[in-house]
């Protein structure tokens, strides 16, 4: 039976989303698992925790979460050949591959499922080149693992009635005063001159736009529809639209009625951005796309060709 | 300031889709077109603006096979003073760490202040960086969308964190930033650019002349390994809107309508 450890991120006193996946993924990785949370926060924080895990290991402090000092208490704490479960995301990124290092373990990023384990390997399912190819991974667990879990990959069990018990590990975790990276503030992003995030209809466009001049198009479509233009990460990137207009995990969150991508891949940081299940239509010229997979309906066509003719019809039919 | 820049040769996704072989062994890799991995040009860049405003030089470093050279002298003709090409068939089939392993033994051949990956690249491991730096017990930072350099000891960085938030820190040199896109704007490589550096020597070191055991590197050496490629059982998936260009349109509109999708 594997020994399975999530670590356990928290924000102004609550848990991440991901406390609740990651239960999810160790029981896929091994049913029987006994699955400990860790959480490096305060009481309030190890209690909500232990309502859905059998354990909770606390080492307390309210310091800014600093990945260095992180890494050095859970080598100091973590028993040797554990699997550690942590969230994909920038702190998990942050985090992982060098804990792995200090850890002498494997690492998998970015793991969207699990297969089980046999003959002492995991099988993890991750994706390649943006979401476009899949591909199953053998993992050697044999001295344990470090594997960073997709956020919103595993759907949370809000059922489990856990209370589990909060163990203090503290005193074991070691010195944890900043060294050689030393935290200093964070800076909030720019506010822009448009909300996206109360907008109803977002026209968001991606790299296939292909050059800041076709923004045009995009523009005249947002008007013709009453809607607002939002984008993917690269056209922010390149500065041709701010960044508060962009739509993803490093980006704004957003919960239209109706969103339309175009010519945009579909990767999980854009995806990750939009909330509230809306009508989601995508346009790309490649049928294989992976937006076409989440999306509710596809149009293969050049949005370059697409979206002046739809600019038009819903112009005329007003 | 010495700085060292990792860099990977890598299928270009937007100038190609890329698919599944036959037998789901690997991606169809005829007629792929390659290039640098989108990061590492603005790890280039962000490198070779620090040397310009504080001194120093700019070495591109690569574990790949001779094919990768090109990426090499891409970024020569950036304006990166050197190139390190490690190449040797012992490093195929390496793992991340394997990957790690070896560039950390051409930073030790080295005197290097500060050491630039990608934050990701075309397997979305975004693992390098982080590993690199614990193997070297150097500071590390991921995601990085800024850097000040304070003096030769110390810089500033700013790691882009969920929303666009900026998480600012100090950090004692020498460290490993992995660079996250839009921290500059990359420039442009002219086919001249890339003709004056056509015949530079770009020295190559095997596994022998880093001092790495091979069977600690490559397939031999690999804890994690890819098995296959396939095609994952989708959802529904969307509903696809077929027919000629007029025929797509108006239905679209009209699901538009009905979603409230025109105002
Ligand atoms: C830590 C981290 C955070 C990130 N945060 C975000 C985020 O907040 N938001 C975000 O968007 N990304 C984010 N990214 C980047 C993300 O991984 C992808 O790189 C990005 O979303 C890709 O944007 P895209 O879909 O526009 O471009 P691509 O993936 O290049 O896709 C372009 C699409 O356009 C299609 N296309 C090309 N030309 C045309 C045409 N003429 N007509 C129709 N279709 C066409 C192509 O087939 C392709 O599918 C983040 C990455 C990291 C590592
Ligand atoms: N074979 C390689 N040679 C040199 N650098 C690499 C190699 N593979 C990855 N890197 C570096 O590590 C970064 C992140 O890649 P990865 O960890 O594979 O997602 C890349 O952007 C490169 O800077």
């Amino acid at each position: 039976m594997a020994q399975i450890f999530a670590y356990v991120a928290h924000k102004a006193g609550k848990a991440d989303d991901s406390a609740l996946e990651l239960t999810v993924a160790a029981k896929k990785i091994d049913p029987n698992a006994s699955v400990t949370a860790i959480v490096v926060g305060s009481d309030a924080v190890c209690n909500e925790v232990a309502a859905s895990y059998n354990e909770v290991w606390k080492i307390g402090t309210d310091a800014y979460p600093n990945a260095e000092v992180i890494r050095k208490a859970l080598v100091n704490i973590l028993p040797k050949e554990s699997i550690v479960l942590i969230s994909h995301d920038t702190f998990g990124m942050d985090l992982s591959p060098g804990l792995s290092v200090k850890l002498d373990s494997a690492f998998v990023a970015d793991a969207m499922d699990f297969e089980g384990i046999e003959d002492g390997k995991l099988k993890v399912i991750r994706q390649e080149y943006a979401g476009m190819v899949t591909t199953h991974v053998s993992c050697d667990i044999a001295n344990g693992a470090v594997v960073n879990v997709r956020p919103g990959a595993f759907q949370p069990d809000e059922s489990t009635g856990a209370g589990g018990s909060v163990v203090d590990k503290t005193g074991d975790a070691g010195d944890l005063s900043e060294t050689t990276r030393r935290f200093l503030e964070v800076v909030e992003a720019e506010v822009g001159d448009v909300d996206i995030t109360k907008s109803d209809i977002l026209i968001s466009v991606g790299r296939g736009i292909e050059d800041q001049d076709n923004l045009e198009i995009i523009n005249d479509l947002a008007k013709a529809v009453g809607g607002d233009v939002s984008c993917s990460r690269p056209i922010v990137d390149a500065k041709w639209l701010e960044k508060a207009r962009q739509v993803g995990t490093s980006g704004q969150t957003v919960k239209p009625k109706v969103y339309m991508a175009l010519g945009i891949s579909g990767s999980f940081q854009h995806m990750g951005g939009i909330k509230g299940n809306p009508f989601l239509v995508a346009v790309n010229k490649n049928a294989k796309a992976p937006i076409f997979q989440v999306a509710d309906v596809g149009v293969v066509a050049d949005i370059l060709e697409f979206v002046p003719e739809l600019t038009e019809k819903v112009s005329e039919m007003k | 300031m010495e700085i060292l820049v990792c860099v990977k040769r890598v299928p270009d996704t937007s100038e190609n889709e890329i698919e599944i072989n036959k037998d789901g062994s690997d991606i169809e890799r005829d007629d792929l077109v390659y290039s640098v991995n989108e990061w590492d040009n603005y790890a280039i860049e962000e490198a070779i603006q620090i040397r310009d405003n504080v001194g120093g030089a700019v070495t591109v470093v690569t574990v790949g096979d001779e094919e990768s050279e090109e990426v090499l002298r891409r970024e020569m003709a950036m304006g990166a003073d050197n190139g390190l090409h490690l190449l040797d068939s012992a490093f195929d089939g390496s793992d991340g760490r394997g990957i790690a392993t070896i560039l950390k033994a051409a930073v030790e051949k080295g005197n290097y202040d500060l050491i630039l990956t990608g934050a990701l690249a075309d397997d979305g491991a975004g693992q390098m960086g982080g590993m690199l730096a614990a193997m070297l017990d150097y500071p590390y930072a991921s995601l990085v969308n800024k850097i000040e350099v304070i003096d030769d000891k110390k810089i500033k960085a700013g790691r882009e964190i969920e929303g666009g938030n900026q998480e600012m820190s100090e950090m004692d040199l020498p460290c490993v930033l992995s660079i996250q896109t839009g921290i500059n704007e990359p420039r442009y490589v002219g086919i001249r650019g890339i003709r004056k550096v056509a015949s530079v020597e770009i020295p190559t070191l095997t596994a022998g002349d880093l001092g790495i055991a091979p069977e600690s590197v490559g397939d031999a050496g690999a804890k994690v390994k890819r098995m296959d490629y396939f095609m994952p059982e989708m959802g529904e998936g969307a509903e696809m809107l077929e027919g000629s260009t007029d025929e797509i349109i108006e239905k679209l509109i009209e699901m538009l309508k009905a979603k409230g999708g025109i105002k």
